[in-house]
């Protein structure tokens, strides 16, 4: 009886799903999720991170969009449009202050996922290119950073925005010419605020999309990286969909509590309008992704020998940061030896040197 | 040939520091050349304004400056002057600053007035009658030293005016033969004119020679102290003209019958109501004008405690991380109506001081619901809060369970 009731509405949906295959070839992606495995081992944690960063992306595109319908892109109203969100717009507080929160958790959830990629040694052959576009995404999460934070057109990232734009000036011979097409001008205005926001609402987003696009798909050429020395074959896996993903699913929402914890007890600030003919308020600092570097430059003296301190420091930044770049190519030796301690050993100063002097820089 | 051309450039070098007009002065040349204590002013004129623009002291004392022999530099021949007596200090000074040709050569925008305002003052009057003792330039200005009076260390710069005044003014032996009171500075320096001047730095604010003149020094007219106060508190002079007191005070010194005249203490509605009121010494308690005075002051403590209420609201929102910057601009408005309320006192008239008194309070009670909404509003968004991650604990909690079915299919 039930089987002659069922019998024409699953011939109906098989039929219509053969349909949309024939046309979409969606059976492919079930496929490919039907046999995608997750390595069970003592850093399986760790692949969680590539999943909060992203979450935290798909939340700043959200509240992102969000906040457009509202913010107005030029000096005489960027602020008051900004006041008009957190004071005026049903639940605007909320919006503004998850996408200012989510943006820093975004950057330390990317830092995290790049040192756990670096200790797990996830980036040797043939993931050189998977750590290249992930490399590339941290510098356009940063990007997001340093453009978005002028756009309230307040007096701290005014200051800070031609703090950032006047390092940016001191690089040997391309500087001046990178600081003016920052700024769209001599010095921090109203071009630089309609440049910044064309960055941060259209060509970073672009950008972004095709590399996180790029990323996800080479992730998934070549399946979730195991430790060095350990054959995947020996390894217990579990399914990624659902059994992994409803894992992933269960931290997101963890994610997404201290996100709404965050903006509901420390509500983003919003601080005085800019003002060009002002003094710089004393203590101007740059967010913390910043800091060590703004910091490292503080303490260079004018002059080191014949250099001048603030070119050494960029010069010094320019190596580490290609060093940094290049880790999946020197990390193998010549005979195929994996250099895993010389990459630890990076990693932790690295990492110390950063924890250091950002800590250095908010105290001092 | 090279040898006293560097020579001369070292000489040049070394005499570079006396300014160019004195450059081949005698006066100076010898003067400095005395012993200590015969030196005379030839040190101290190196900071005088008048050696700054190319003058010597052959241009006030007369004489020859290029002649090295004293007896031709200093002969009468040669219109040497000397000291001029006590007396006839002012007159001799005016040579230059009472001629407007003169002035403009040096310092066009000054004023050449001085000796004429000096002759019409207690000063000039009391000196014209042969008394020695009072004040001539000198006094003021000091003699060879003398700075320009936008210099900081000049005895008659905004900040130094009084403590220069003071130092005959408070001398009770100088003051005694004229019968003036001494407590002037003492009292001065009580008021808010001088915590405005030294504490807060506003060279504006008024000390002795504001009110009294400077070369036309003399106490302001019982009956034109109003006009006096009124050069600065322009508004509060046009509501007092208006109000019943003008007619009553004019006789007896206006604003200072209520304020004092040189201990101006900063006004509050103590001196409308309550034991040190200045409303009582002319009014009985009880009395119709005493009654006002308490309404008016009850008024502007009303508004003024309103304001502070929603300060403290309008704080503890912002403290929570609230945002109240526009309520707090309000409020701003709110306390300018205040500064208008005790304005429109001084009209004497309780109608005056009603527009600004009601319009504060609404801005009082706006800005206080404006606080206490955000405050609200604080305790929805942790109210909000507390539910959203309790739901999220929900769907966490509801995830694993799935899982372990999930899991525990064979």
């Amino acid at each position: 009886m039930t089987e002659k009731t069922n019998l024409p509405a699953t011939d109906l949906k098989n039929k219509t799903l053969d349909w949309l295959d024939e046309r979409t070839g969606w059976r492919m992606v079930r496929d490919l999720m039907d046999h995608k495995v997750v390595p069970l081992h003592a850093g399986t944690a760790w692949y969680y991170f590539g999943g909060i960063t992203l979450f935290l992306l798909g939340i700043q595109a959200i509240t992102g969009i969000l906040l457009l319908l509202y913010y107005r892109p030029s000096v005489a109203e960027a602020f008051d449009s900004v006041r008009f969100i957190m004071t005026r717009v049903e639940f605007g507080w909320l919006i503004r202050s998850i996408h200012s929160w989510s943006a820093n958790l975004l950057i330390l959830a990317a830092f995290v996922h790049m040192f756990s990629v670096v200790f797990t040694h996830a980036y040797r052959r043939p993931r050189e290119l998977t750590w290249l576009s992930g490399i590339a995404l941290l510098g356009l999460m940063l990007g997001f950073g340093f453009s978005g934070y002028l756009l309230p057109w307040n007096q701290i990232s005014y200051f800070a925005t031609k703090v950032g734009t006047d390092v940016a000036a001191s690089v040997p011979i391309a500087g001046p010419g990178i600081a003016r097409f920052l700024r769209g001008g001599e010095d921090v205005g109203a071009a630089t605020l309609t440049r910044f926001f064309a960055f941060h609402v259209m060509i970073l987003p672009l950008i972004t999309f095709g590399l996180v696009g790029m990323h996800l798909l080479l992730v998934q050429k070549h399946g979730m990286s195991t430790p060095s020395g350990v054959s995947p074959s020996r390894l217990a896996h579990m399914k990624f969909f659902p059994n992994f993903f409803l894992r992933e699913l269960a931290v997101w929402y963890g994610v997404l509590a201290v996100l709404g914890t965050l903006a509901a007890i420390f509500p983003w600030e919003l601080g005085l309008k800019a003002d060009p003919f002002a003094s710089a308020p004393a203590g101007i600092r740059p967010e913390w992704y910043f800091l060590a570097q703004f910091y490292t430059l503080k303490l260079i003296p004018s002059h080191v020998w014949f250099f001048e301190g603030e070119l050494l420091g960029l010069l010094g930044f320019g190596l580490l940061a290609a060093g940094w770049v290049a880790l999946p190519f020197w990390a193998t030796g010549r005979d195929g030896e994996q250099r895993s301690r010389l990459v630890a050993a990076a990693g932790v100063f690295l990492i110390c040197y950063l924890a250091t002097f950002t800590i250095l820089g908010y105290l001092k | 040939m090279r040898a006293p051309a560097i020579l001369f450039l070292l000489y040049w070098s070394l005499v570079g520091g006396v300014p160019s007009g004195s450059a081949a002065d005698s006066c100076m040349t010898c003067h400095s050349a005395m012993e200590e204590g015969t030196k005379g002013p030839s040190t101290l004129i190196r900071n005088d304004v008048h050696i700054a623009h190319g003058l010597s002291c052959a241009d006030c004392h007369g004489g020859d400056r290029s002649s090295d022999d004293p007896s031709i530099a200093m002969s009468k021949a040669k219109g040497f002057k000397g000291n001029p007596a006590r007396t006839a200090i002012p007159k001799f000074c005016a040579s230059c600053h009472a001629s407007p040709d003169i002035m403009r050569k040096f310092a066009p925008s000054e004023r050449v007035d001085q000796y004429q305002l000096y002759q019409t003052s207690i000063h000039g009057k009391r000196l014209a009658a042969g008394d020695a003792n009072v004040a001539t330039c000198i006094d003021c200005h000091s003699v060879h030293d003398i700075r320009a009076v936008k210099d900081a260390l000049s005895p008659v710069h905004p900040l130094r005016v009084a403590e220069t005044c003071s130092r005959c003014h408070s001398d009770k032996r100088k003051m005694a033969p004229y019968k003036i009171a001494t407590d002037q500075f003492a009292e001065y320096r009580t008021s808010v004119h001088w915590e405005a001047m030294t504490k807060r730095g506003d060279l504006s604010a008024p000390s002795c020679a504001s009110c009294h003149g400077n070369h036309g020094a003399k106490p302001p007219d019982v009956a034109s102290v109003a006009a006096v106060c009124g050069t600065c508190h322009v508004l509060f002079q046009a509501l007092y003209e208006k109000s019943v007191h003008k007619a009553v005070f004019s006789g007896e010194g206006g604003c200072v019958v209520c304020h004092q005249n040189h201990a101006i203490h900063k006004p509050s509605t103590a001196m409308l109501v309550g034991p040190n009121a200045v409303c009582s010494g002319c009014h009985e308690a009880g009395s119709v004008p005493a009654r006002t005075a308490a309404q008016m002051a009850a008024w502007i403590d009303g508004l003024d405690r309103a304001l502070r209420q929603s300060e403290t609201v309008l704080a503890r929102a912002e403290e929570s991380g609230m945002e109240v910057s526009e309520a707090q601009v309000r409020l701003l408005d709110g306390r300018e109506n205040l500064v208008k309320s005790r304005l429109a006192l001084h009209a004497i008239d309780p109608g005056e001081m009603r527009t600004p008194i009601d319009a504060g309070m609404v801005i009082a009670r706006e800005t206080l619901d404006a606080g206490q909404a955000a405050l609200r509003e604080k305790n929805f968004r942790r109210w909000g809060l507390a539910l959203s991650v309790l739901l999220i604990g929900i769907a966490i909690l509801a995830i694993r369970f799935l899982i372990r079915r999930l899991e525990a299919r064979p």
